[in-house]
Protein backbone atom coordinates (compact mmCIF):
# COMPACT_ATOMS: atom_id res chain seq x y z
CA UNK A 1 0.00 0.00 0.00
CA UNK A 2 1.36 3.52 -0.74
CA UNK A 3 3.29 5.40 1.98
CA UNK A 4 0.95 8.04 1.66
CA UNK A 5 -2.39 6.03 2.62
CA UNK A 6 -0.82 3.85 4.92
CA UNK A 7 0.96 7.12 7.10
CA UNK A 8 -2.67 8.17 7.33
CA UNK A 9 -1.41 11.46 8.24
CA UNK A 10 -2.39 13.06 5.16
CA UNK A 11 -5.28 15.49 4.49
CA UNK A 12 -8.09 13.72 3.27
CA UNK A 13 -8.66 17.19 0.84
CA UNK A 14 -4.78 16.59 -0.35
CA UNK A 15 -5.96 13.01 -1.06
CA UNK A 16 -8.65 13.23 -2.95
CA UNK A 17 -7.07 16.62 -5.24
CA UNK A 18 -3.93 14.25 -5.75
CA UNK A 19 -6.97 10.93 -6.56
CA UNK A 20 -8.97 13.44 -9.33
CA UNK A 21 -5.19 14.69 -10.43
CA UNK A 22 -3.57 11.48 -11.12
CA UNK A 23 -6.94 10.26 -12.74
CA UNK A 24 -7.30 12.93 -15.06
CA UNK A 25 -3.41 12.96 -16.09
CA UNK A 26 -3.22 8.91 -16.32
CA UNK A 27 -6.14 9.07 -18.59
CA UNK A 28 -4.71 11.62 -20.77
CA UNK A 29 -1.61 9.68 -21.24
CA UNK A 30 -3.46 6.91 -22.28
CA UNK A 31 -5.64 8.85 -24.81
CA UNK A 32 -2.20 10.52 -26.07
CA UNK A 33 -1.43 6.57 -27.46
CA UNK A 34 -4.28 7.53 -30.13
CA UNK A 35 -2.44 10.22 -31.36
CA UNK A 36 -1.40 9.41 -35.29
CA UNK A 37 -3.21 6.25 -34.43
CA UNK A 38 -7.08 7.09 -34.65
CA UNK A 39 -9.19 5.75 -37.11
CA UNK A 40 -9.83 9.37 -39.14
CA UNK A 41 -7.73 12.58 -38.68
CA UNK A 42 -11.34 13.66 -36.72
CA UNK A 43 -11.00 11.33 -34.03
CA UNK A 44 -6.97 11.94 -33.78
CA UNK A 45 -7.75 15.53 -33.21
CA UNK A 46 -11.20 14.45 -30.98
CA UNK A 47 -9.16 12.50 -28.59
CA UNK A 48 -6.21 14.72 -28.23
CA UNK A 49 -8.14 17.80 -27.35
CA UNK A 50 -9.65 15.66 -24.75
CA UNK A 51 -6.07 14.22 -23.57
CA UNK A 52 -5.35 18.04 -23.63
CA UNK A 53 -8.34 19.28 -21.47
CA UNK A 54 -7.56 16.10 -19.16
CA UNK A 55 -3.86 17.73 -18.68
CA UNK A 56 -5.01 21.33 -18.18
CA UNK A 57 -7.64 20.08 -14.92
CA UNK A 58 -4.36 17.42 -13.89
CA UNK A 59 -1.91 20.64 -14.00
CA UNK A 60 -4.58 22.95 -12.00
CA UNK A 61 -5.23 19.93 -9.59
CA UNK A 62 -1.55 19.46 -8.83
CA UNK A 63 -1.14 22.64 -8.45
CA UNK A 64 -3.62 22.98 -5.71
CA UNK A 65 -2.37 19.45 -4.26
CA UNK A 66 1.10 21.19 -4.21
CA UNK A 67 -0.13 24.24 -1.88
CA UNK A 68 -1.98 21.67 0.44
CA UNK A 69 0.64 19.27 1.00
CA UNK A 70 3.07 22.41 1.72
CA UNK A 71 6.12 20.14 0.86
CA UNK A 72 7.41 22.49 -1.89
CA UNK A 73 6.34 19.95 -4.72
CA UNK A 74 5.13 20.95 -8.27
CA UNK A 75 3.10 19.56 -11.25
CA UNK A 76 6.02 17.86 -12.61
CA UNK A 77 7.23 16.59 -9.29
CA UNK A 78 3.81 14.54 -8.82
CA UNK A 79 3.37 13.90 -12.50
CA UNK A 80 7.31 12.35 -12.91
CA UNK A 81 9.10 11.72 -9.86
CA UNK A 82 6.51 9.81 -8.11
CA UNK A 83 6.50 5.83 -8.29
CA UNK A 84 3.18 3.54 -9.17
CA UNK A 85 2.83 3.03 -5.41
CA UNK A 86 1.97 6.98 -5.13
CA UNK A 87 -0.27 7.14 -7.60
CA UNK A 88 -4.18 7.20 -6.76
CA UNK A 89 -6.11 7.63 -9.80
CA UNK A 90 -9.16 5.58 -10.70
CA UNK A 91 -7.78 1.60 -11.56
CA UNK A 92 -9.86 2.27 -14.69
CA UNK A 93 -7.79 5.55 -16.17
CA UNK A 94 -4.45 2.70 -16.29
CA UNK A 95 -5.96 -0.05 -18.77
CA UNK A 96 -4.69 -0.26 -22.00
CA UNK A 97 -6.49 1.29 -25.16
CA UNK A 98 -7.72 -1.63 -26.81
CA UNK A 99 -9.26 -0.98 -29.88
CA UNK A 100 -10.89 2.21 -30.41
CA UNK A 101 -14.49 0.81 -29.24
CA UNK A 102 -12.45 -0.33 -26.03
CA UNK A 103 -11.24 3.22 -26.08
CA UNK A 104 -14.77 4.55 -26.35
CA UNK A 105 -16.34 2.66 -23.93
CA UNK A 106 -13.72 3.33 -21.11
CA UNK A 107 -14.18 7.37 -22.20
CA UNK A 108 -17.93 7.24 -21.75
CA UNK A 109 -18.43 5.93 -18.17
CA UNK A 110 -15.11 8.06 -17.04
CA UNK A 111 -16.98 11.36 -18.37
CA UNK A 112 -19.96 10.25 -16.49
CA UNK A 113 -18.12 9.78 -13.74
CA UNK A 114 -15.98 12.70 -13.32
CA UNK A 115 -18.83 15.03 -14.80
CA UNK A 116 -21.57 13.69 -11.96
CA UNK A 117 -18.37 14.46 -9.69
CA UNK A 118 -17.47 18.00 -11.16
CA UNK A 119 -20.88 19.55 -10.65
CA UNK A 120 -20.94 18.47 -7.44
CA UNK A 121 -17.96 19.59 -6.40
CA UNK A 122 -18.22 23.11 -8.42
CA UNK A 123 -20.23 23.40 -5.15
CA UNK A 124 -17.94 22.33 -2.61
CA UNK A 125 -17.34 24.10 0.35
CA UNK A 126 -13.18 24.20 -0.91
CA UNK A 127 -13.08 27.38 -2.94
CA UNK A 128 -10.03 26.49 -5.31
CA UNK A 129 -11.92 22.58 -5.84
CA UNK A 130 -15.28 24.43 -6.98
CA UNK A 131 -13.24 26.65 -9.15
CA UNK A 132 -11.32 24.09 -10.68
CA UNK A 133 -14.47 22.00 -11.18
CA UNK A 134 -16.42 24.78 -12.71
CA UNK A 135 -14.03 25.28 -15.09
CA UNK A 136 -13.73 21.07 -15.91
CA UNK A 137 -17.21 20.66 -16.17
CA UNK A 138 -17.74 22.46 -18.90
CA UNK A 139 -15.02 20.52 -20.94
CA UNK A 140 -16.30 17.49 -19.63
CA UNK A 141 -19.74 18.21 -21.05
CA UNK A 142 -18.13 17.97 -24.60
CA UNK A 143 -15.75 14.97 -23.80
CA UNK A 144 -19.27 13.44 -22.91
CA UNK A 145 -20.90 14.44 -25.82
CA UNK A 146 -18.13 13.24 -28.13
CA UNK A 147 -17.96 9.71 -26.81
CA UNK A 148 -21.69 9.09 -26.05
CA UNK A 149 -22.26 10.31 -29.55
CA UNK A 150 -19.32 7.60 -30.36
CA UNK A 151 -20.66 4.84 -28.14
CA UNK A 152 -24.47 5.25 -29.96
CA UNK A 153 -23.03 5.24 -33.49
CA UNK A 154 -20.94 2.15 -32.27
CA UNK A 155 -23.55 -0.14 -30.42
CA UNK A 156 -25.72 0.44 -33.25
CA UNK A 157 -23.76 0.16 -35.36
CA UNK A 158 -22.65 -2.93 -37.40
CA UNK A 159 -22.66 -6.72 -35.65
CA UNK A 160 -18.70 -5.93 -35.49
CA UNK A 161 -18.85 -2.78 -34.27
CA UNK A 162 -21.69 -4.06 -31.29
CA UNK A 163 -19.91 -7.38 -30.69
CA UNK A 164 -16.63 -5.30 -29.83
CA UNK A 165 -17.91 -2.46 -27.48
CA UNK A 166 -20.33 -4.97 -25.58
CA UNK A 167 -17.60 -6.97 -24.82
CA UNK A 168 -15.66 -4.13 -24.18
CA UNK A 169 -18.13 -2.66 -21.71
CA UNK A 170 -18.06 -6.42 -19.80
CA UNK A 171 -14.50 -6.15 -19.45
CA UNK A 172 -14.35 -2.50 -18.44
CA UNK A 173 -17.65 -2.77 -15.83
CA UNK A 174 -15.74 -4.20 -12.80
CA UNK A 175 -13.91 -1.42 -12.50
CA UNK A 176 -16.78 1.15 -12.48
CA UNK A 177 -17.38 -0.52 -8.76
CA UNK A 178 -14.74 1.20 -6.91
CA UNK A 179 -16.12 4.63 -7.74
CA UNK A 180 -19.17 4.23 -5.95
CA UNK A 181 -17.51 2.76 -2.71
CA UNK A 182 -16.51 5.30 -0.30
CA UNK A 183 -13.28 4.90 1.86
CA UNK A 184 -12.12 6.92 4.71
CA UNK A 185 -11.03 10.46 2.83
CA UNK A 186 -14.50 10.51 1.02
CA UNK A 187 -16.43 9.73 3.82
CA UNK A 188 -14.87 12.61 6.01
CA UNK A 189 -15.14 15.17 3.05
CA UNK A 190 -18.25 14.55 1.96
CA UNK A 191 -19.45 14.87 5.72
CA UNK A 192 -17.28 18.20 5.46
CA UNK A 193 -19.59 19.52 1.81
CA UNK A 194 -16.48 19.24 0.13
CA UNK A 195 -16.60 16.27 -1.70
CA UNK A 196 -19.78 14.43 -3.46
CA UNK A 197 -21.39 11.92 -1.15
CA UNK A 198 -20.53 8.36 -3.08
CA UNK A 199 -24.31 7.18 -3.25
CA UNK A 200 -25.24 10.12 -4.46
CA UNK A 201 -22.61 9.84 -7.54
CA UNK A 202 -23.74 6.52 -8.13
CA UNK A 203 -27.43 6.92 -9.04
CA UNK A 204 -26.89 10.06 -10.94
CA UNK A 205 -24.48 7.89 -12.93
CA UNK A 206 -27.01 5.19 -13.31
CA UNK A 207 -29.73 7.74 -14.27
CA UNK A 208 -27.12 9.19 -16.80
CA UNK A 209 -25.87 6.28 -18.24
CA UNK A 210 -29.21 4.16 -18.90
CA UNK A 211 -30.55 6.01 -21.90
CA UNK A 212 -27.19 6.01 -23.58
CA UNK A 213 -26.46 2.33 -23.56
CA UNK A 214 -30.22 2.11 -24.30
CA UNK A 215 -29.72 3.79 -27.49
CA UNK A 216 -26.64 2.15 -28.43
CA UNK A 217 -28.63 -1.05 -27.88
CA UNK A 218 -25.91 -2.58 -25.10
CA UNK A 219 -26.92 -3.97 -21.60
CA UNK A 220 -26.15 -2.70 -18.50
CA UNK A 221 -23.45 -5.73 -17.59
CA UNK A 222 -24.39 -7.31 -14.32
CA UNK A 223 -21.87 -6.31 -10.86
CA UNK A 224 -19.16 -9.01 -10.15
CA UNK A 225 -17.43 -9.85 -7.40
CA UNK A 226 -13.95 -7.82 -8.45
CA UNK A 227 -12.71 -4.84 -6.20
CA UNK A 228 -10.22 -2.82 -7.40
CA UNK A 229 -9.08 0.08 -5.78
CA UNK A 230 -6.40 2.35 -7.71
CA UNK A 231 -7.35 5.35 -5.51
CA UNK A 232 -5.55 3.73 -2.85
CA UNK A 233 -2.62 2.46 -5.05
CA UNK A 234 -3.40 -0.96 -5.68
CA UNK A 235 -2.69 -0.99 -9.39
CA UNK A 236 -3.32 -3.04 -12.30
CA UNK A 237 -0.26 -4.54 -13.75
CA UNK A 238 -0.96 -1.70 -16.36
CA UNK A 239 0.14 1.19 -14.88
CA UNK A 240 4.20 0.93 -13.88
CA UNK A 241 4.56 0.39 -17.85
CA UNK A 242 2.84 3.28 -18.34
CA UNK A 243 4.51 5.45 -16.05
CA UNK A 244 8.01 3.77 -17.18
CA UNK A 245 6.75 5.52 -20.49
CA UNK A 246 6.08 8.92 -19.22
CA UNK A 247 8.67 9.70 -16.74
CA UNK A 248 11.47 8.27 -19.00
CA UNK A 249 12.15 11.45 -20.78
CA UNK A 250 11.90 13.61 -17.60
CA UNK A 251 13.85 10.63 -15.48
CA UNK A 252 16.74 10.65 -17.89
CA UNK A 253 16.91 14.48 -18.13
CA UNK A 254 16.03 15.73 -14.73
CA UNK A 255 15.46 19.40 -14.35
CA UNK A 256 15.69 19.68 -18.25
CA UNK A 257 13.57 22.64 -19.60
CA UNK A 258 12.78 23.57 -23.03
CA UNK B 1 -3.13 62.27 -16.47
CA UNK B 2 -6.50 61.46 -14.42
CA UNK B 3 -6.50 58.24 -12.91
CA UNK B 4 -9.23 57.11 -15.49
CA UNK B 5 -7.40 58.13 -18.53
CA UNK B 6 -4.09 56.14 -16.79
CA UNK B 7 -6.04 52.87 -16.26
CA UNK B 8 -7.44 53.39 -20.23
CA UNK B 9 -3.84 53.72 -21.37
CA UNK B 10 -3.08 50.24 -19.99
CA UNK B 11 -5.89 48.74 -21.61
CA UNK B 12 -4.95 49.78 -24.46
CA UNK B 13 -1.54 48.51 -24.40
CA UNK B 14 -3.69 45.46 -23.82
CA UNK B 15 -6.04 45.56 -26.60
CA UNK B 16 -3.12 45.39 -28.53
CA UNK B 17 -2.00 42.00 -27.61
CA UNK B 18 -3.36 39.96 -29.87
CA UNK B 19 -4.22 36.30 -29.23
CA UNK B 20 -1.56 33.50 -30.37
CA UNK B 21 -4.09 31.23 -32.06
CA UNK B 22 -6.40 33.71 -33.58
CA UNK B 23 -4.14 36.64 -34.06
CA UNK B 24 -7.27 38.67 -35.45
CA UNK B 25 -8.85 38.83 -31.90
CA UNK B 26 -6.99 40.58 -29.31
CA UNK B 27 -6.88 38.98 -25.75
CA UNK B 28 -9.97 42.15 -24.84
CA UNK B 29 -11.81 40.58 -27.98
CA UNK B 30 -11.49 37.20 -26.19
CA UNK B 31 -12.69 38.12 -22.93
CA UNK B 32 -9.92 36.49 -20.95
CA UNK B 33 -8.45 40.25 -19.51
CA UNK B 34 -11.09 39.55 -16.26
CA UNK B 35 -9.35 42.75 -14.33
CA UNK B 36 -7.11 45.86 -14.09
CA UNK B 37 -5.76 47.76 -11.60
CA UNK B 38 -2.69 50.35 -11.88
CA UNK B 39 -0.71 51.85 -9.06
CA UNK B 40 2.52 54.05 -9.92
CA UNK B 41 3.69 51.52 -13.04
CA UNK B 42 3.12 48.39 -11.11
CA UNK B 43 0.17 46.91 -13.21
CA UNK B 44 -1.98 44.01 -11.74
CA UNK B 45 -3.93 42.17 -14.57
CA UNK B 46 -6.18 39.06 -13.75
CA UNK B 47 -6.05 36.77 -16.80
CA UNK B 48 -8.77 33.51 -17.36
CA UNK B 49 -7.67 30.34 -19.06
CA UNK B 50 -10.08 29.94 -22.09
CA UNK B 51 -10.04 25.76 -21.31
CA UNK B 52 -7.67 24.70 -18.49
CA UNK B 53 -4.92 23.22 -21.20
CA UNK B 54 -5.33 25.71 -23.51
CA UNK B 55 -1.25 25.47 -24.49
CA UNK B 56 -1.98 29.59 -25.95
CA UNK B 57 -2.69 30.16 -21.88
CA UNK B 58 1.00 30.57 -20.67
CA UNK B 59 1.73 32.55 -23.70
CA UNK B 60 -0.66 34.49 -23.35
CA UNK B 61 0.43 35.40 -20.06
CA UNK B 62 3.52 36.39 -21.34
CA UNK B 63 3.06 38.07 -24.23
CA UNK B 64 0.98 40.67 -21.74
CA UNK B 65 3.76 41.05 -19.60
CA UNK B 66 5.90 41.80 -22.21
CA UNK B 67 3.82 44.25 -23.64
CA UNK B 68 3.65 46.29 -20.60
CA UNK B 69 7.05 45.65 -19.55
CA UNK B 70 7.50 47.57 -22.85
CA UNK B 71 5.20 50.31 -22.64
CA UNK B 72 7.21 51.18 -19.08
CA UNK B 73 5.15 49.32 -16.84
CA UNK B 74 5.88 46.26 -14.24
CA UNK B 75 3.33 43.82 -14.51
CA UNK B 76 2.18 41.13 -12.61
CA UNK B 77 -0.47 38.64 -13.91
CA UNK B 78 -2.63 36.34 -11.94
CA UNK B 79 -4.96 33.61 -13.27
CA UNK B 80 -8.85 33.92 -12.00
CA UNK B 81 -9.91 30.90 -12.63
CA UNK B 82 -13.67 31.42 -10.81
CA UNK B 83 -16.18 32.24 -12.54
CA UNK B 84 -14.64 30.17 -15.17
CA UNK B 85 -14.49 31.76 -18.90
CA UNK B 86 -17.13 31.63 -20.87
CA UNK B 87 -17.37 32.05 -24.83
CA UNK B 88 -20.09 34.85 -23.86
CA UNK B 89 -17.44 37.38 -22.71
CA UNK B 90 -16.05 37.25 -26.61
CA UNK B 91 -16.91 41.40 -27.61
CA UNK B 92 -19.70 41.48 -30.17
CA UNK B 93 -16.52 42.74 -32.25
CA UNK B 94 -14.53 40.03 -31.55
CA UNK B 95 -17.16 38.12 -33.11
CA UNK B 96 -17.25 39.78 -36.12
CA UNK B 97 -13.95 39.76 -36.39
CA UNK B 98 -13.95 35.94 -36.09
CA UNK B 99 -16.75 36.09 -38.62
CA UNK B 100 -14.49 38.57 -40.79
CA UNK B 101 -11.37 35.65 -40.57
CA UNK B 102 -13.27 32.34 -41.71
CA UNK B 103 -14.44 31.45 -37.88
CA UNK B 104 -17.75 30.94 -37.04
CA UNK B 105 -18.62 32.97 -33.64
CA UNK B 106 -19.64 31.25 -30.83
CA UNK B 107 -23.86 31.05 -30.86
CA UNK B 108 -25.61 28.36 -29.37
CA UNK B 109 -24.80 26.99 -25.64
CA UNK B 110 -23.64 23.91 -25.04
CA UNK B 111 -26.61 21.57 -24.21
CA UNK B 112 -27.40 20.54 -20.76
CA UNK B 113 -26.06 16.79 -21.02
CA UNK B 114 -29.67 15.63 -20.35
CA UNK B 115 -29.94 16.58 -23.94
CA UNK B 116 -26.97 15.60 -25.33
CA UNK B 117 -28.70 14.19 -27.85
CA UNK B 118 -31.03 16.72 -29.06
CA UNK B 119 -30.01 18.34 -32.44
CA UNK B 120 -29.33 22.24 -32.10
CA UNK B 121 -28.94 24.52 -34.67
CA UNK B 122 -26.10 24.22 -36.96
CA UNK B 123 -24.10 27.75 -36.88
CA UNK B 124 -23.98 29.54 -40.25
CA UNK B 125 -21.61 29.81 -42.50
CA UNK B 126 -18.75 32.26 -41.72
CA UNK B 127 -17.88 32.64 -45.65
CA UNK B 128 -21.86 32.84 -47.22
CA UNK B 129 -23.88 32.64 -43.95
CA UNK B 130 -25.77 29.83 -45.27
CA UNK B 131 -27.41 27.57 -42.20
CA UNK B 132 -27.24 24.53 -43.96
CA UNK B 133 -24.35 23.47 -42.43
CA UNK B 134 -22.91 20.13 -40.57
CA UNK B 135 -20.80 18.89 -37.96
CA UNK B 136 -18.08 17.03 -38.80
CA UNK B 137 -16.30 16.62 -35.76
CA UNK B 138 -16.77 18.29 -32.04
CA UNK B 139 -12.94 18.90 -31.79
CA UNK B 140 -11.17 21.16 -34.71
CA UNK B 141 -7.60 22.39 -34.61
CA UNK B 142 -7.59 23.82 -30.84
CA UNK B 143 -9.81 22.73 -27.62
CA UNK B 144 -11.52 26.29 -28.38
CA UNK B 145 -13.21 25.27 -31.69
CA UNK B 146 -15.25 22.58 -33.79
CA UNK B 147 -15.35 21.70 -36.80
CA UNK B 148 -18.37 22.29 -39.79
CA UNK B 149 -18.84 22.13 -43.07
CA UNK B 150 -21.15 24.64 -45.31
CA UNK B 151 -23.72 22.19 -47.42
CA UNK B 152 -24.39 25.38 -49.72
CA UNK B 153 -20.65 26.56 -50.75
CA UNK B 154 -19.15 23.86 -49.72
CA UNK B 155 -16.46 25.27 -47.81
CA UNK B 156 -15.26 23.63 -44.66
CA UNK B 157 -15.48 25.88 -41.89
CA UNK B 158 -13.99 26.39 -37.63
CA UNK B 159 -16.74 27.05 -35.35
CA UNK B 160 -15.87 28.85 -31.77
CA UNK B 161 -16.90 26.12 -29.13
CA UNK B 162 -19.72 27.75 -26.77
CA UNK B 163 -19.17 27.07 -23.37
Amino acid sequence: MSAVIAAGTAHPTYLYTLRLADTALVLAQRLSAWIGHAPAIEEDLGISNIALDLIGQARLLYGYAGELEGAGRSEDDYAYLREECDFLNATMAELPNGDFGATIVRQCLMDIWRLETFERLAASSDARLAAIAAKAVKEIRYHLKYSSGWLVRLGDGTAESHRRVAAALGDLWPYVHEWFVADEVETALAADGVAPAVDDLKAAFEARLTPILCEAQLERPLDVAYRWFGKRAQHSEHLGLLLAEMQSLHRAHPGASW
Amino acid sequence: MSDAAALEAVWAVLRGVADPEIPVLSLVDLGVIRNVSLEGTLVEVGLSPTYSGCPATSVIRADVAAALTAAGYVPRVKDVLSPPWTSAWITPEGCEKLRAYGIAPPEFPVTRPAALHTPVKNPACPLCASRDTELISEFGSTPCKSLHRCLACLEPFDCFKCI
